[in-house]
């Protein structure tokens, strides 16, 4: 079986977002950068689904600064890597290039993270599947697969429901699916010999740009209810905040 | 002209989170000086369906048909998309729900439109089209402008609030085609808990962490959600350990949530489950330590053992829910 797994290099999960003083562009100075939670989960998942045989390739849409993670994707277990060397500019950029690689390297099966933590977009796995026409199964927590049907479990509003789906098709990895794989010794010294291809990426119009961010207002400080005035609280929350 | 908003049912009936979604289609409609119009599909009754015409929707197109009686994405995106073709519509509104995630993407990329996910605000209209979302996993937002002719936006559950307005809708038959291409991923089941408030939805949580020291001790957790008509939720490790279902666990890698209360019982507070909860309106934290990092971001702190605090607010909840009934 052969196994894309698309992987966005986002700041460390503790980084102290900061911006320029025009709002207008993120710090990346001195935060460190990582694999997308998400993603190394479908990463994880991959790997396993590949032991008996098979390949699992990495697909990352960054610049050069972006190798080191797609390097540790290698160490986790990936076969090979692909890096289309742009800033990924939005969801349509990415999952643009990401569909036009996949029209000349069909693959089995597709595995995203269902969520990146920097945009906090889960519009890729969803636009390739459109654009490559198959099936998108975007919150799977559980996914098996026996010859080319692929068995998911999903969650749904107020519960969860179990899906069949015919290869190939694109799976979002949610918390469930496997666990995450530390890399071993032997994973990070063959990480630096597997292959990594840079490709161009095609032209896209673009829909979408992000003009400014900003932050949110910090709490005032936290009141405090003694312990034997606990009862108090909701009439509190009624009379202060309104929320009950 | 139009803008089209996609209305939402499970199992025949619409969700808070659907009226929100109508609300908001309903300003932005109102501020482009265009009607709105609402599309609904599956089996929903008329009755159900006049429902949105108190919110500013003045037409309801209704699609109906075997195979759109279960959701399923391929299909509902491609009829949203021929709606939208029909209606002209310039704006499509979608709620940001487990399917409205699935769906907005497709229906983008079938319009050729600029898709903006997870909105949380109003959009500004004066000049470019400007949304406001989050970003950075509750760390930052960030302003999107969508530059398409047609745009593609998801709402956050909680983050609208619903509006009236005086009007009815009228109800019309939307004929669609579905291709053989769209119908190849089979429901085989679903398992819904129809007795619990589902996460992403709730105006209230009550959470619980590591510190509740075991699953034997999520009685008391339960009955403070059940008296409060609250959703539950837990921390990660609490997940993982299976004490808690992953449904339930909410943070960075677990669901985002905004609802007007959380209540954080035992959990620490790190960044990480920050992350998921911090754009809740207001934050109760209890915890045995002082020093706890979850208290510089929450509005009301109770320092103290969990268990004995929980159950006195087990107490004053029911007293406070039969002193608003009485
Ligand atoms: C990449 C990554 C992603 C992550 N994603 C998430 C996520 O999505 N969600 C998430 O929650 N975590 C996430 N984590 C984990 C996170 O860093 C914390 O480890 C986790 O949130 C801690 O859970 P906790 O607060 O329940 O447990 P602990 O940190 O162990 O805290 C337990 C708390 O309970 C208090 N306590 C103990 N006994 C009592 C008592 N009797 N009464 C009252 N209080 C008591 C303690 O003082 C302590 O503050 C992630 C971590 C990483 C690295």
């Amino acid at each position: 079986m052969k196994i894309l797994v698309c992987i966005a290099n986002v700041p460390d999960t503790t980084a102290k977002i900061n911006f320029t003083p025009d709002n207008k562009e993120f710090v990346s100075t001195g935060v460190t950068f990582i694999l997308n939670p998400y993603d190394e989960i479908a990463l994880s998942k991959a790997v396993d689904l590949t032991t008996g045989g098979g390949t699992v390739t990495v697909i990352n849409i960054g610049d050069a600064s972006t190798e080191p993670t797609i390097r540790k994707a290698l160490a986790i277990g990936a076969t090979d890597a692909v890096r289309v060397n742009s800033k990924p500019r939005d969801g349509y950029f990415v999952a643009r290039q990401i569909a036009e690689y996949v029209k000349t390297n069909p693959f089995d099966l597709i595995l995203c993270g269902r969520e990146s933590s920097d945009s906090n977009g889960s519009s890729v796995p969803a636009m390739l599947a459109e654009l490559l026409g198959i099936p998108c199964v975007l919150f799977a927590k559980r996914l098996t697969i026996e010859g080319t049907t692929a068995t998911l479990e999903q969650e749904i509003e107020g519960g969860k429901e179990i899906l069949s789906s015919p290869l190939p098709l694109v799976a979002g990895a949610s918390e469930g699916m496997a666990e995450w794989k530390i890399p071993n010794m032997r994973g990070i010294m063959s990480a630096r010999t597997k292959p990594l291809v840079v490709i161009e990426p095609i032209e896209v119009p673009q829909h979408t740009t992000v003009k400014s961010y900003d932050k949110p207002i910090p709490r005032s400080s936290v009141k405090l209810i003694a312990a034997e005035d606990a009862g108090k609280l909701f009439d509190m929350l009624r009379d202060e905040k309104k929320v009950i | 002209m139009s803008v089209l908003v996609y209305i939402e049912n499970v199992q025949g009936k619409f969700k808070k989170s659907t009226f929100e979604v109508i609300s908001f289609a309903a300003a932005i409609a109102q501020k482009q000086n265009l009607p709105l119009v609402a599309l609904s599909i599956g089996d929903v009754s008329d009755e159900e369906l006049g429902k949105a015409g108190k919110y500013g929707v003045t037409k309801v197109l209704k699609a109906v048909g075997d195979s759109l009686k279960e959701m399923n994405v391929q299909p509902y995106a491609s009829v949203i998309a021929q709606a939208a073709k029909a209606e002209n519509a310039k704006v499509i509104v979608l709620s940001a729900s487990f399917s409205g995630k699935g769906i907005a993407p497709r229906v983008a990329i079938k319009l050729d439109a600029g898709l903006a996910d997870n909105v949380i605000d109003l959009p500004v209209m004066d000049g470019p089209f400007i949304v406001k979302k989050g970003a950075f996993s509750g760390k930052a937002f960030a302003f999107v402008e969508i530059s398409s002719d047609v745009k593609v936006i998801s709402m956050i559950p909680n983050s609208y609030k619903v509006v009236e307005s005086p009007g009815s809708a009228a109800i019309t038959i939307f004929e669609t085609q579905i291709e053989a291409k769209d119908l190849t991923v089979t429901v085989k089941e679903t398992k819904r808990s129809t007795d619990k408030v589902s996460l992403p939805d709730a105006e209230l949580v009550v959470s619980a962490g590591r510190g509740m020291k075991g699953p034997e001790n999520w009685g008391m957790i339960e009955e403070l959600a059940n008296t409060l008509g609250a959703a539950t939720a837990c921390s990660k490790p609490v997940s993982d350990a299976g004490w808690r279902p992953h449904s339930e666990h909410v943070g960075q890698t677990g669901i985002a949530i905004s609802p007007n209360l959380y209540i954080a019982i035992g959990i620490s507070g790190a960044i990480q489950h920050l992350a998921g909860v911090s754009s809740s309106k207001v934050i109760v934290v209890v915890n045995k330590d002082p020093e706890a990092p979850f208290f510089k971001a929450a509005d009301y702190g109770i320092v103290g053992d969990a268990f004995e605090i929980v159950p006195r607010l087990v107490e004053a909840a029911k007293a406070f829910k039969s002193s608003q009934n009485g």
